[in-house]
């Protein structure tokens, strides 16, 4: 063995050229298909899935985390931790989940405390990550203020984030729109569900996500 | 909650008004205006750090028979020129309006006006 053994040199070369492992947050808005590109993710790394999905706001209502998910790019590889995190909203009415889709008065409660709950865990993790993969509907007005509220966030803390410009797959989405609106951030656009443009996402985040930064705490 | 009949207020914050405040003050003071039906113009809008401290104060609050969460609308923080930059000189967040969600929806929003429309009556029953 060398000067540095073979361990140390890598860590050193990671130390000066970037990251080898990065605990990346999946956030958004209810219903914008952050658990289905979670377990996109997933499918494609690891062969597993992180969670359910619904057309039901408020599906994921816990954060769920899947560790060293290894992404490869080329040469290149990161090691993540994926935390699908539930959606941010600054309202949660239990009477949506009746009239619009058809729970009981009993279920529909219990969702919106739950949600309510996780909208807390999801604000909380972002002390605890080291980049973020921000999931916006581009069939969507991207204006949201819960998207500005999230990217003005991010730019304060200094984390880096990738857009996932999602469902573009359907007819209505429009990717451009949504990078004319965040020029200042990587736009990617996916159909998580189809699972179109998903290895340019990868790429993107091992590139992204690996470079070393250092972030600022509030 | 305001009962109908007494109307609706709208109350214009002065950014003197807001300034006088520590960030814990003010969160404490919007909620608490809005948590009693009032709809608030701020002058001087929230970082994006107190809008999402807010946002986490809002869902405790939340009481599903009489408060659902709030609508918030607003410009992001001023750009600085380079000199601005050098003189040190802090981003100031603009015009926010801030209301309960069961009466305050906002229609249209671009870089030039935010539309909302204040619905009485549509509120949790």
């Amino acid at each position: 063995m060398g000067l540095f053994g073979k361990t140390s040199f890598a860590s050193i070369i990671h130390r000066i050229f970037g990251k080898k492992h990065a605990k990346i947050g999946i956030y958004g808005p209810p219903n914008v298909g952050k658990t289905t590109l979670a377990n996109r993710i997933l499918r494609d790394w690891t062969g597993d899935i992180m969670g359910s999905v619904s057309e039901i706001p408020h599906e994921t209502r816990v954060a769920k985390w899947k560790k060293d998910v290894k992404v490869e790019n080329g040469n290149s590889s990161l090691f993540m931790d994926i935390v699908d995190t539930p959606g941010i909203a600054t309202k949660v009415d239990y009477k949506e989940f009746m009239n619009t889709f058809g729970l009981s008065k009993d279920e529909s409660k219990q969702r919106a405390k739950e949600a309510t709950e996780g909208v807390i865990e999801s604000i909380r993790w972002l002390e605890d990550i080291d980049g973020v993969l921000l999931v916006m509907d581009a069939t969507q007005d991207p204006f949201t203020q819960v998207n500005v509220t999230i990217l003005g966030n991010l730019e304060a803390r200094k984390l880096p984030v990738l857009i996932a410009a999602n469902k573009i797959d359907m007819e209505d989405s429009s990717p451009a729109t949504l990078k004319s609106a965040f020029p200042q951030h990587p736009v990617i656009p996916i159909s998580a569900l189809t699972g179109y443009n998903s290895e340019n996402l990868y790429t993107k985040m091992v590139n992204h996500f690996g470079k070393r930064r250092r972030k600022k705490r509030r | 909650m305001t009962k109908k009949n007494e109307g609706i207020s709208v109350n214009l914050v002065s950014r003197q008004k807001l300034d006088e405040f520590s960030s814990d003050e003010k969160l404490k003071y919007i909620l608490k205006e809005v948590q009693k039906g009032k709809v608030l113009v701020l002058e001087h809008g929230l970082t994006p750090i107190e809008q999402t401290v807010l946002i986490e104060h809002t869902m405790k609050e939340i009481k599903q028979d009489t408060f659902i969460g709030i609508e918030i609308e607003g410009y992001g923080e001023d750009k600085l020129s380079f000199i601005q930059k050098i003189l040190g000189i802090i981003k100031k967040p603009r015009m926010t309006v801030i209301g309960p969600a069961d009466l305050l929806k906002t229609v249209r929003k671009d870089s030039n006006m935010i539309q909302t429309r204040i619905i009485p009556g549509s509120g949790v029953k």
